[in-house]
């Protein structure tokens, strides 16, 4: 049984071990900015195109569903609200995280994983850089600034994807409604735990792709456990992650 | 072994290494003094690689006491390391280029990243171009690692491990993989490495034919290749480590090794048919 759970939990370990190295890092030089624009530029442009398309159809999806029990109780007025709420609480940080998760943690465990393999994290420290420094903080830092700002795309874009459903498509209220709606909805408590959650999640994924990554062993077949296992892992923390927030913030 | 670690430049006394529960450096224990080569022979899996490594401290040791340039360095820190690593040349198993940065910026790569072997950038480009040269790639500079075959990658390694001039220069398995007459020309390099720069070399290798090069082998610079050393022996001192499973089981000259009765050290000897 102890055996069962040892792996694990010095696993755990080892993870916190190196997101307290990163973290200690982004006060400590030296600053890699160039790779953290190359990271930006992967993660924010890279990833824009499927986090639009992601938020504009939950958004559009979610005024669909959400059309016939509207009816039903007689308040489509309210559905821009709705969309707004759900959009901006949950599925915009929690749909961007996961697709970031798909295509950068995946990319950071794969990228890292294979210089692991080929030795060229090794070749790394023995030539003077320390391989947090390096690889693990300009992908943090760069993750913790891109996935907010996705998140506020996807979200804009969701609601922009209700409206159409909910007005030119079914014409459940009117332009000025839906609107108006969606914006008075929305709290400060909203805006914070939408803003928040990215910001958390953008750790989490960033720290998983690259731990996963640095500690990859067995060639090739090595770099694709690596990487599964990062996506999973991203995936399962964002949604753990979000109810935990979520909680905080339901009961503030 | 305190009173000699002074004069070393690399030694290890009674050094473990576990990963888990398996020991894979056994209680090893060895002395390299300035000028001199060591050979050091394995089979797969003995250890060869993890030893290398853990003279780098890319691997801690979890016994036993390191020494470099005469210092003890089991406790250094990471920062302490970097100075060490920055008096040290290395060339990986694998390579270990860094396969999104030119040839030129490989090679440089040390100097940039290296405090204590920051220079001007043009004194930087020089000996970049220098060092390329001495492994005959000069042409090379601004191709990427893909672009190469594995003999000109390992190369390239080479003249990455000998930018800094080095007073030691690590060799994990150099000609692995390697057909006969490319493994001959980067143990050619190695040895050209040796007695123009005058550095203490480690050649980690399953070959016993690179030892016997190492040792029968000198660089003539008026003629700029390798020619057979004299017989008396008065070339730089070359000795041979044998691991199994971990464990240091020979450690001596070539002609000890030739007539090792132990089977196992005796079958790197032999040659096929």
């Amino acid at each position: 049984m102890l055996d069962l759970i040892k792996g694990p939990i010095l696993t755990f370990q080892e993870f916190v071990l190196l997101a307290g190295r990163a973290t200690r890092g982004i006060f400590r030089k030296p600053y890699y900015w160039p790779d953290v624009f190359t990271q930006m530029d992967l993660i924010g442009i890279g990833s824009l195109p499927v986090v639009l398309l992601t938020g504009f159809f939950s958004g559009a999806v979610m005024a669909l569903q959400m059309s016939r029990a509207l009816q039903t109780y007689g308040a489509t007025s309210q559905i821009g609200q709705i969309v707004a709420i759900t959009l901006v609480r949950e599925m915009g940080p929690v749909l961007t995280a996961l697709m970031v998760a798909g295509r950068n943690s995946s990319g950071m465990a794969s990228e890292l994983g294979s210089m692991k393999v080929t030795e060229q994290i090794d070749a790394m420290r023995a030539l003077g850089t320390d391989p947090v420094m390096k690889l693990v903080k300009p992908r943090l830092i760069a993750t913790a600034t891109m996935l907010p700002l996705l998140t506020i795309l996807a979200d804009f874009v969701g609601i922009f994807g209700g409206w159409i459903v909910a007005c030119p498509l079914l014409g459940l209220t009117s332009d000025a409604q839906y609107w108006n709606n969606s914006w008075r909805s929305l709290e400060y408590n909203d805006i914070t735990q939408g803003l928040l959650k990215p910001f958390v999640f953008a750790i989490v994924l960033s720290l998983v792709g690259c731990f996963y990554g640095m500690k990859t062993t067995g060639g090739t077949q090595g770099v694709g456990l690596a990487t599964t296992q990062a996506v999973v892992v991203a995936s399962v923390w964002v949604v753990v992650l979000t109810f935990l927030i979520g909680r905080i913030f339901v009961s503030m | 072994m305190a009173g000699t670690q002074d004069r070393s430049i690399l030694a290890f006394d009674e050094v473990t290494v576990r990963f888990d529960d398996r020991a894979v450096l056994d209680r090893v224990s060895f002395e390299l003094h300035r000028g001199e080569s060591l050979v050091l022979l394995g089979e797969a899996g003995s250890g060869k690689t993890v030893l290398l490594k853990s003279a780098l401290g890319l691997i801690k040791a979890d016994g036993g006491r390191i020494y470099l340039f005469g210092e003890d360095v089991t406790k250094a820190t990471e920062q302490q390391w970097y100075d060490l690593r920055a008096r040290m040349g290395v060339l990986f198993q694998e390579g270990g280029l860094f396969d999104s940065l030119s040839i030129e910026d490989n090679v440089a790569y040390p100097l940039l990243n290296q405090e204590t072997l920051r220079c001007p950038e043009e004194e930087m480009a020089r000996r970049v171009e220098q060092s390329l040269e001495f492994v005959e790639l000069g042409h090379t500079l601004e191709k990427f690692p893909s672009e190469l075959s594995g003999g000109m990658r390992r190369r390239v390694g080479i003249a990455r491990a000998i930018v800094t001039e080095p007073e030691l220069l690590l060799y994990d398995s150099p000609t692995a993989g390697l057909d006969p007459i490319t493994a001959a020309t980067i143990m050619a390099l190695i040895i050209k490495g040796r007695d123009v720069r005058r550095a203490t070399t480690v050649i980690v290798t399953h070959r016993y034919q690179d030892g016997e090069m190492l040792t029968r082998y000198r660089h003539d610079a008026s003629l700029g290749h390798v020619v057979p050393a004299a017989a008396n022996g008065s070339g730089p001192r070359t000795h041979y480590v044998v691991l199994r499973e971990g464990r240091i089981v020979f450690d001596g000259s070539q002609a000890e090794m030739e007539t090792a009765a132990d089977e196992y050290v005796a079958n790197f000897v032999r040659r096929p048919g």
